[in-house]
């Protein structure tokens, strides 16, 4: 394909130090996504989804983190060898990030006025009464009601979708070309999460920028998200278009991602489960990483630790048996 | 049925005082309204709502963790609150127990998990080391954890492993009832089905009832008998659960089943709700759901709905909903 990507991560490896040693968070991880695209990173608790988005900004404690491999592309330079003086300006101008506590990234003692404005007159230089000025509009573009009023509110004052509002209004104050979301409704009810989405898909739209969504929940990515990347364990095992993924699974790990979410239409008494749970980093599983919870699992999964191949249109995997069963590539 | 409920509530109230900004006076915020149910033997009631919309409080209110301001509530036939009876709630207090949302912060980080598990036990007393020790090793078996984790401390254990030890703990003392406060909320989707299946099998062995809240009408679906559903401090539908989800009446109960995000691509969600919970210090006038409502009209913005029963153990508080109102399937 000639797409040229915004944001390509290339092999990314990144690595922790622990008490004996280093230990790989994620290993092997490369994804892409275009101009005004949205991508979602779907996996369990602890599969590597926040380690691989925080490193793009290079968000990490730097003395414990090792970024041992790999390449971050983008607009033509790779993030991850920039310098730190560079790597501000990307921050919070072409690429914005929120996160799922809005409480933990909102400063207590200031008001939400000073925190947008901040932000605005740091990578825009704007003065402070054009600041404010930008700063309601922005407040308004989130549907706050009677911004010019609740903009000297301090954050308690605020429920916590008005919160995750504001964050989004924060991010997107400079216009980025990237907004990474991680599991930005995960806090919040299931109403006002509908509301969050709907939001961000019209800003989207509006200013033309693209979505990076991490969740743990496959009802979110089905609306949200063109195409997903989903991981297990530190690494990416399958990747498709959201259509490919949900109608034709080529992993068993997604197809157990996608029969635990709730429904309201199916048994009516026991969930479907993935039975046991993701092994911690320091946990060596020799073949396929997945394959002591896999039902599908065979002899050979555990003794070759399968590779990432085409199975489809746009469409990688990670499990060569099942690949074989359905007589993909 | 004929059997007595095991939990009874009744009018149950809670407000809280407030202090407003300088130079204001001293409100109340009513977080619980007249709220009224029972629980039967070997039933989970799911109670399911926005945040802030009373749910927790009512939960505490019911295992005697905080004190109702006023209203009943009677467990396995004794007077907790409201009633006149001193020493009520010592006399059931063993067979209640309470499961945190939060695994992370209900266990103390620097106790091994099998003290931690033991702690009710250790309260209550009576028991040899051996006898202690070994319940330790049948409650963790029971939640389908290794028999020998007991040594290892809260940190070595995942979120979904931590909610398991909760569960342990909550079982030491065989209680009847359990209510569990958001028990899967901090959880990702398949640690939750773990969860709530766990749940159910320990049920079955046991006989257990639950008071089982959540902010989502998926998550309660699988483990309800009925479910209620509160708004703003008060129930405004109560149904067993297949008539619930088949065929809600209240708006808003019919607002958070469109709500739920489904794992059908391209189906975009019916437009949402609009707004947020209104305020519990100066709540709107009549039907506290009516400046969200789309089928409100005058007679809502005056005079508060009462929880009604329509049919078959349904009831539902709108005006839409009562003897005569014209029903609002079409949402
Ligand atoms: N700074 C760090 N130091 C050491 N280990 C870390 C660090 N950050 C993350 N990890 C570990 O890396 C693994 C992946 O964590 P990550 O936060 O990416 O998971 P996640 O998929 O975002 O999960 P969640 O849904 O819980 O947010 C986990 O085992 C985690 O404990
Ligand atoms: N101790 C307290 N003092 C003052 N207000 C309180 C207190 N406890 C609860 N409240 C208020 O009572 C209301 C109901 O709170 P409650 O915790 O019961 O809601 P909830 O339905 O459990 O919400 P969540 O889903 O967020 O847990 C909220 O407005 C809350 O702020
Ligand atoms: S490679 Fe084998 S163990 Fe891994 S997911 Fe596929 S079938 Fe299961
Ligand atoms: S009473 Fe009126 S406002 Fe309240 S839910 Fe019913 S129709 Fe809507
Ligand atoms: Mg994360
Ligand atoms: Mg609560």
């Amino acid at each position: 394909m000639t797409r040229v990507p915004l944001l390509s991560v290339e092999n990314l490896t990144v690595q922790f130090r622990g008490d004996s040693g280093w230990v790989t968070a994620i290993e092997d991880v490369s994804f892409e996504i275009g101009a005004g695209e949205n991508l979602g990173i779907v996996g369990e608790s602890g599969s590597g989804k926040s380690v691989s988005a925080l490193s793009i900004l290079r968000l990490h404690g730097r003395a414990n983190t090792r970024y041992a491999s790999g390449a971050i592309r983008f607009g033509g330079r790779d993030l991850l060898s920039m310098s730190e003086r560079e790597l501000r300006k990307v921050r919070g101008g072409d690429i914005a990030m929120i996160f799922q506590d809005p409480m933990s990234s909102l400063n207590p003692v200031l008001t939400i006025a000073e925190q947008i404005i901040e932000p605005l007159q740091l990578h825009q230089g704007l003065s402070s009464a054009a600041a404010r000025r930008r700063a309601i509009e922005l407040l308004e573009m989130v549907r706050i009601a009677d911004a010019g009023r609740r903009i000297d509110e301090y954050p308690h004052r605020l429920s916590g979708g008005m919160r995750q509002r504001v964050m989004i209004a924060i991010a997107i104050a400079c216009q980025p070309k990237l907004l990474i979301a991680d599991e930005p409704t995960t806090a919040l009810d299931v109403t006002i999460q509908g509301q969050i989405l709907e939001l961000l898909r019209d800003l989207q739209r509006e200013i033309g920028m693209s979505v990076v969504l991490i969740t743990h929940d496959l009802g979110v990515i089905a609306e949200f998200a063109q195409r997903v990347l989903v991981m297990y364990a530190g690494r990416v095992i399958e990747q498709a278009p959201v259509a490919a993924l949900f109608n034709r699974p080529m992993h068993p790990y997604t197809d157990g991602l996608i029969d635990a979410v709730p429904k309201l239409d199916g048994d009516l008494h026991r969930l479907t489960t993935i039975p046991g749970s993701i092994p911690d980093l320091a946990t060596v599983i020799p073949g396929c990483r997945f394959n002591p919870r896999c039902r599908e699992a065979m002899d050979v999964c555990r003794r070759n630790a399968p590779a990432l191949l085409p199975v489809g249109p746009d469409h990688l995997s990670r499990c060569p048996p099942r690949a074989a069963a359905r007589g993909a590539a | 049925m004929t059997e007595a409920p095991i939990v009874t509530v009744r009018d149950l109230v809670k407000t809280f005082p407030v202090r407003g900004r300088p130079g204001e006076p001293k409100r109340t915020l009513r977080a619980v309204d007249r709220v009224g149910f029972d629980v039967l033997r070997g039933e989970t009631l799911g109670l399911v709502g926005e945040s802030g919309s009373g749910k927790s409080t009512t939960g505490r209110m019911l295992v005697g963790l905080i004190s109702a301001t006023s209203g009943t509530v009677e467990l396995f036939g004794h007077h907790i609150a409201g009633g006149a009876e001193k020493g009520a709630l010592n006399k059931v207090r063993s067979r209640l127990q309470f499961v945190f949302q939060d695994p992370q912060n209900s266990l103390n980080p620097r106790m091994r998990v099998g003290d931690a598990i033991a702690e009710p036990l250790d309260v209550a007393g009576g028991l040899s080391r051996q006898a202690r020790n070994d319940r330790v090793q049948e409650l963790l078996e029971l939640v389908g954890l290794p028999r020998s984790c007991g040594d290892r401390f809260p940190h070595e254990f995942s979120g979904g492993q931590r909610q398991r030890i909760g569960i342990a703990r909550a079982l030491a003392l065989r209680p009847d009832f359990i209510v569990c406060d958001e028990p899967v909320s901090s959880l990702d989707v398949s640690m939750q089905a773990q969860i709530v299946n766990l749940l159910l099998d320990l049920q079955e062995q046991l006989g257990l009832s639950y008071l089982f809240i959540a902010h989502d009408l998926a998550v309660v679906r699988n483990i309800s008998t009925r479910v209620a559903v509160m708004y703003a401090g008060g129930i405004v539908e109560m149904a067993p659960k297949r008539d619930l989800y088949a065929a809600p009446k209240h708006p808003y109960t019919q607002a958070l089943l469109a709500a739920v995000p489904r794992p059908v691509p391209g189906r975009a969600r019916a437009p949402s709700v609009a707004g947020e919970l209104p305020s519990l210090i100066d709540p709107p006038k009549g039907c506290a759901f009516h400046p969200r409502c789309p089928f409100a009209f005058d007679r809502c913005r005056i005079e508060k709905p009462r929880l009604n029963p329509v049919e078959g153990g349904h009831a539902v508080a709108c005006h839409l909903h009562e003897a005569g109102g014209s029903g609002t399937s079409a949402l």
